[in-house]
């Protein structure tokens, strides 16, 4: 008898079972830079599982997006001073993510309400943080913005409304190019199930991002022994140089 | 063919790196510059990051050097002894240079005075010089020898020394005191400094053309190897991928390029350096004055 009416409570408090709910998976989650790496694709794939047929109402819509590891950045804007073109303002923020990519099943502005977005951070400039330091600007838009229109021309941020095939409602996939100048670091995969501008459900990965083999020992050995790293490129530096003079040599001879 | 470079974190087209590499060679073979004040700007504009690029420029300028410098010891066409004044003086410049590098970056605004020095400097040397090759040049087509010229106050410095290959007994003071300002201004402005040394032997000390090349690239070897440990250990930026295409090409473009100097005259040689230097000031000053198209720019961390 209590047993049951144990039971009957734990039931009672247990989370309501979304009626919706998102399975994914990613091609590769692992991405190894090595010397002849010129950027990746990547697949992000997955389905909706549902109990009951599909509800009616609005459609129902994915979002999916990849960030790089954070950083700061210093942004500084020229203008003239006495004739010639300086550096004059700048403005830090303290996190902007060395890649951010967004694919979308439609328009973000449709599917995505603006809070839904503050709170998950989905859109290109409220994933960046917080200002750095003190403020010495009046108006930090312009910086911000030229952030992204900088990296997006590097194609390090992009946006890529209808990126996402959704099949009856059910299946999808997304395809990513990641650029050949990517950083190595650890990445994180996000997929949000949305409707009417509501996130329903959500799902998260890691992707590491590391350099291997001949790259990883470079970079390894400079940061651990800079002054034989050094040594080494001036070893190699001066013996190229001589080894090219006595080829040269002989060929003459 | 495509490589990704390990500490750059950017994939370059690797024939494009050789060819950058022998294009600056060359000009290092035939003028006894080491190339850092071309090298550095070219891997800026194909996507290499500026510490990056400064860093590496000066690993390959060692290579460079070294097989030019060899080219020209076998036609007995450096002055050794005047090698290690100049050195000696650099050294101190460097030392002095890096004190008020430093000083200046506190302030900001480095990049701008960096930036004007190399114009007022590249603009000062090449106008120098062309007027002088031009000179020469009409001197020695109308058949007289050009007559060296020797500052009468430089003769009457004491601590006189011989120095043979370059035919001069002056005293140690005057390429001390050229060695110091160049090493000061190498080290502001990021360069091995032969594009100021190379002029400052020839007008200054009054050395002949034929052993200024040698001479310059025998002290630019040091200077550059002790920049480029410094990088390496300071900022640790030196991509030594980077770095080796850069002098497979360069050593190669190097050695052609002291043979095909051997070939010009050294009036011909100094009006073709005088243009080169003035086609990189136009460029830089063309930067200050025009407007640019991207007003803003990226750097990483908080700066001031």
């Amino acid at each position: 008898m209590i047993r049951a009416a144990l039971l009957g409570l734990l039931l009672l408090l247990a989370p309501a079972v979304r009626a919706e709910e998102l399975v994914a998976g990613l091609s590769q989650d692992n991405i190894g830079i090595t010397a002849r790496f010129d950027g990746s694709e990547i697949l992000i794939y997955g389905a909706v599982k549902r109990d009951a047929p599909i509800p009616f109402g609005p459609p129902l819509h994915v979002i999916v997006t990849i960030e790089g590891p954070s950083a700061p950045v210093t942004i500084r804007r020229k203008s003239r001073e006495a004739g010639i073109w300086i550096n004059t303002d700048s403005v830090a923020v303290a996190s902007a993510p060395s890649f951010y990519a967004v694919a979308t099943t439609g328009g973000l502005a449709n599917i995505l309400s603006t809070e839904e977005d503050e709170r998950q951070r989905i859109s290109l400039p409220l994933a960046m943080r917080s200002f750095a330091g003190p403020l010495r600007v009046d108006d930090t838009r312009p910086f911000t913005e030229a952030l992204l229109r900088i990296r997006k021309a590097q194609g390090l941020y992009t946006v890529n409304e209808r990126g996402v095939r959704l099949v009856e409602g059910t299946l999808f996939r997304a395809d990513f190019t990641l650029p050949a100048n990517l950083v190595e670091g650890d990445y994180k995969a996000r997929i949000f199930l949305t409707r009417a501008g509501k996130v329903i459900d959500m799902h998260q990965a890691a992707i590491q991002v590391r350099k291997v083999g001949l790259e990883r020992w470079v970079f390894a050995l400079l940061r651990e022994n800079p002054v034989l790293y050094g040594l080494l490129s001036l070893a190699l530096a001066v013996a190229a140089g001589w080894a090219a003079s006595a080829a040269f040599r002989m060929i003459r001879s | 063919m495509q490589i990704y470079l390990p500490i750059a974190e950017v994939s370059i087209n690797a024939y494009l790196l050789l060819g950058l590499g022998g294009v600056v060679g060359l000009l290092s073979g035939l003028f006894g510059v080491g190339g850092g004040f071309l090298i550095t700007p070219l891997l800026f504009f194909i996507g290499i990051p500026p510490v990056v690029a400064v860093a590496t420029g000066s690993n390959q300028v060692v290579a460079s050097s070294v097989s030019g410098v060899l080219a020209h010891l076998k036609r007995k066409a450096v002055d050794i002894p005047m090698g290690l004044v100049l050195l000696a003086g650099g050294m101190i410049g460097s030392g002095l240079g890096i004190w008020l590098f430093n000083a200046l970056s506190a302030r900001g605004q480095i990049d701008l005075v960096v930036q004007l020095a190399y114009v007022v400097f590249l603009g000062l040397v090449g106008l120098l010089m062309l007027q002088e090759g031009v000179r020469a040049l009409r001197r020695s087509s109308r058949g007289r020898p050009p007559q060296r010229r020797q500052h009468s106050w430089i003769q009457r410095l004491p601590f006189k020394v011989k120095f043979r290959v370059s035919g001069l007994y002056i005293s140690v003071i005057p390429p001390i005191m050229v060695g110091l300002v160049v090493g000061l201004l190498a080290a502001v402005m990021g360069v091995g400094g032969g594009f100021i040394m190379v002029p400052a032997m020839i007008y200054l000390l009054g050395m002949p053309t034929k052993v200024v090349i040698g001479t310059s690239l025998f002290q630019i070897i040091f200077v550059s190897a002790f920049t480029t440990m410094l990088h390496a250990i300071t900022n640790q930026s030196v991509d030594v991928v980077l770095a080796l295409l850069l002098i497979l090409g360069g050593v190669v473009g190097a050695q052609i390029g002291s043979r095909l100097g051997n070939r010009l005259n050294a009036e011909q040689l100094r009006i073709l350096l005088a243009l080169l230097v003035l086609a990189v000031c136009a460029k830089l000053t063309a930067d200050l004055l025009l407007r640019p198209v991207e007003l803003y720019s990226l750097y990483s961390g908080v700066r001031p």
